[in-house]
C-alpha cells in the first residue's frame, strides 16, 4: 500500500517538473513555475525518506545521517544562494550544477561497491540460493552500464563545472595546448574502451579499472572546459547542466525511479535545446563552441593589428553632451555589472529623463555573462521594463540617436563582427552603435574585453572614451548634471 | 541479438518514457525568450537535483557498519541538497527581480 502511494507521489512530482519548466519559459508565470517544481521536489524527497521500500520490503534506515545531510545541504545552499551577488550568478549556477554531478557520481561509486560484493560472492554460491527473486531482477550488464554511465557523465559534469566556475570568477585562465582536441578524444576513447570491457567481462568486477575510469572522467571534464573562451562559457554551463540531467536519469534506471528518470531526461532534453538556442543567439554553432576558436589562439593576431588613436572626453563634457541630447541610448555591458553600477545607471537615466531627454537601454541578448543576465541586473535596479529595447529594435533606433553611452560593453558593439572575416566573433549579431551621431564608451582601460579582441569602434572619429570604473563615472556624471 | 531484443522488450516501458520525455523537454521550452535563458537554466539545474532521491536511497540502505557507503552517501546527500535548495532559491531570487516593477506612471 505504502509503495503504491509513493509511486503516486513520484508521478505527481514528475508532473510538477514538467509544469514548472513550462511556466519557467514565460516571463509572467516563471516564478510560479519555479515554486511548483520546488514543491514537487520537497514532496518527492519526503516521500522517499518515509515511504521507500526496497525489493525485499525493507524501509530505509540511517535517518540521522539523512536528515543531517539534508539540514547541512539546505543551510549551505540557502546561504550561498542568498548571499551571491547577481553579477556572480553564472558561476553560482555552474557550481550548483557541479554538486549535482558529484552527487550522481558518488551514487555510482556506492552502487558499484555493493554490486562488486555481490558478484564476488556469487562466484562460489549460486546467486539464486541467496536471493530467490534475484534471478529475474538482476541484470549485471544492464546495471553495470547504468552505473558506469552515471559515473562518467556525473564526473565530467562535476569537474567541468568546477573549472567553469573558476574561469568565470577569474581564478582559472584559458588554457590550451597543441593537439588538445586529439588528447580529449583519446581520453574519451580510453574511457569508452575500459567501460565496455567492464560491462562485457564484468565477472572481474575490477575496482582498479573502475576508479581509473572515474579519474579519467574527471580529467576529461577539466580539459574539455579549459580551452573554451570566456564568451562561450554560458553555452558550456548549459551543456553541463543537461549532462547532469542525464546522470540523474541514470539514477532513475538504477532504482526503477520514474521521478528521477523523467526529471533527469526532461532537463537533459530541455537543457540541450537551451544550449542550442543560446548558440543561436550568438550566431555560433555548438560544434564551433566546443572546438573553440574564441579563445587564446585567435587573440594574439587581433591585438597586434589595431593600435590607432582614440580620443578621450572629460566628465563635464560628457555631462553636457548627454543632457542636451534629444535621444540617448545606454548600452550596458559586463563592466557595468562588475562595478555593480546598475543603480547609479538608473539614477543617471532618471535625471536625464527629468530634463526631457529620451533615454532607452539597448540590450544585447548575451549582454552580461549569460543570455538574459543584463535584464536581471537592470530589473534589480528597478529600471522600467518598457525602456529596455531588444537588439533588433535598438538597431532600428540607433540612426536617430544623438548619443550612445556604452558602459563596459565590448564584444557586443564590435563592428568587426560584421566586417572582419578573420575575427573570432565574425558573424555574431551586434548592436550597431556606430550608426548613432556620437558614441561615448566607458571602460576601465584600453585592454580588450571578454573575448580578448581589440575593438576598432574605439578608434573611430565619432567615438570618445571615458575611462574609469563604471559606478564612479556614473556617480560623477550624475553630480555634474545636477550642477549644470 | 536475441538477448538485445529481449532486453528492449523487458524495458520497453522505460524506452517509451525516455523518448516521450525528450520530446516533451524540447516542446516545453521551445519558445523561451532570451530574457529568461538564465533563470530557466538555473531552474532546470534545480530540477535535475532530483538525483538527491538516489542519494537518499543509497544512504538509507547502507548497513550501519558500512562506513564507505555511509560516508559517500552522506556527502552525496549534502551535495544533492545544495544543488536542489540553492538552485530553487537562486532562481526565485532572480525571478523576484522581474516582478516588482512599479506601476506605469501617468
Amino acid at each position: 500500500m505504502a509503495f503504491s502511494f509513493l509511486t503516486i507521489i513520484y508521478l505527481f512530482a514528475s508532473v510538477t517538473f514538467i509544469l514548472g519548466l513550462k511556466l519557467l519559459s514565460h516571463p509572467a508565470s516563471a516564478r510560479r513555475g519555479n515554486l511548483i517544481a520546488a514543491g514537487g521536489m520537497v514532496l518527492a524527497i519526503a516521500g522517499t525518506i518515509f515511504l521507500y521500500k526496497d525489493d525485499e520490503g525493507k524501509s530505509l534506515g540511517n535517518f540521522g545521517w539523512i536528515f543531517g545531510g539534508l539540514v547541512i545541504g539546505s543551510v549551505v545552499g540557502t546561504i550561498a544562494a542568498r548571499r551571491v551577488k547577481m553579477t556572480a550568478m553564472p558561476e553560482m549556477v555552474s557550481l550548483f550544477n557541479g554538486m549535482g554531478g558529484a552527487c550522481a557520481a558518488l551514487i555510482s561509486i556506492v552502487e558499484f561497491n555493493r554490486l562488486a560484493h555481490h558478484i564476488h560472492r556469487s562466484k562460489d554460491i549460486q546467486l539464486t540460493d541467496i536471493f530467490p527473486s534475484v534471478q529475474a531482477y538482476t541484470n549485471w550488464t544492464g546495471e553495470m552500464l547504468i552505473i558506469l554511465a552515471g559515473l562518467v557523465i556525473g564526473a565530467v559534469s562535476f569537474s567541468g563545472s568546477v573549472i567553469a566556475w573558476g574561469k568565470l570568477n577569474g581564478k582559472i585562465r584559458d588554457y590550451s595546448f597543441k593537439g588538445q582536441h586529439l588528447f580529449n578524444i583519446g581520453v574519451l576513447l580510453v574511457i569508452l574502451a575500459m567501460s565496455s570491457w567492464m560491462i562485457g567481462v564484468f565477472e572481474n568486477a575490477n575496482v582498479a579499472v573502475f576508479f581509473l575510469i572515474l579519474v579519467l572522467s574527471l580529467v576529461y571534464g577539466v580539459f574539455f572546459v579549459l580551452p573554451i573562451g570566456g564568451a562561450d562559457m554560458p553555452v558550456v554551463i548549459s551543456l553541463l547542466n543537461s549532462f547532469t540531467g542525464v546522470a540523474a536519469a541514470c539514477g532513475g534506471f538504477l532504482y526503477n525511479n520514474k521521478a528521477m528518470l523523467t526529471g533527469g531526461i526532461l532537463v537533459g532534453a530541455a537543457g540541450t535545446l537551451l544550449t542550442i538556442l543560446m548558440c543561436r543567439a550568438m550566431n555560433r554553432s555548438l560544434i564551433n563552441v566546443l572546438i573553440g576558436s574564441f579563445g587564446a589562439t585567435a587573440m594574439q593576431g587581433a591585438i597586434r593589428q589595431q593600435q590607432g588613436n582614440y580620443k578621450e572626453i572629460s566628465l563635464p563634457d560628457a555631462a553636457m553632451v548627454l543632457s542636451y541630447a534629444h535621444k540617448v541610448m545606454i548600452v550596458p555591458g559586463y563592466g557595468l555589472a562588475v562595478a555593480q553600477a546598475q543603480h547609479a545607471c538608473h539614477e543617471l537615466e532618471k535625471l536625464l529623463s527629468a530634463r526631457g531627454v529620451d533615454v532607452k537601454y539597448a540590450i544585447h541578448p548575451v549582454a552580461g555573462r549569460m543570455p538574459g543576465h543584463m535584464n536581471v541586473l537592470l530589473a534589480e535596479a528597478d529600471v522600467d521594463y518598457e525602456q529596455l529595447l531588444e537588439m533588433e529594435q535598438a538597431n532600428d533606433e540607433f540612426p536617430a540617436t544623438d548619443v550612445v553611452l556604452v558602459l563596459g560593453a565590448n564584444d557586443v558593439v564590435n563592428p568587426a563582427a560584421k566586417s572582419d572575416t578573420s575575427s573570432p566573433i565574425y558573424g555574431m549579431p551586434i548592436l550597431d552603435v556606430e550608426l548613432a551621431k556620437s558614441c561615448i564608451v566607458n571602460k576601465r582601460s584600453m585592454k580588450p574585453g571578454y573575448a580578448g579582441i581589440e575593438n576598432e569602434l574605439f578608434f573611430r572619429p565619432k567615438t570618445s572614451m571615458m575611462f574609469g570604473d563604471a559606478k564612479k563615472v556614473l556617480q560623477d556624471l550624475v553630480n555634474e548634471i545636477k550642477n549644470l | 541479438m536475441e538477448s538485445l531484443l529481449e532486453k528492449i522488450a523487458t524495458h520497453q516501458e522505460y524506452i517509451y518514457i525516455v523518448v516521450l520525455m525528450i520530446f516533451l523537454g524540447i516542446e516545453v521550452i521551445g519558445r523561451v525568450p532570451s530574457v529568461l535563458h538564465t533563470p530557466l537554466m538555473s531552474g532546470a539545474n534545480a530540477i535535475h537535483g532530483v538525483v538527491i532521491i538516489g542519494a537518499i536511497i543509497v544512504m538509507g540502505k547502507a548497513g550501519s557498519g558500512n562506513y564507505f557507503a555511509l560516508a559517500l552517501g552522506f556527502l552525496a546527500v549534502i551535495l544533492g541538497t545544495i544543488n536542489v535548495v540553492g538552485g530553487f532559491v537562486v532562481t526565485d531570487r532572480m525571478l523576484e527581480m522581474f516582478r516588482h516593477k512599479k506601476p506605469p506612471q501617468q
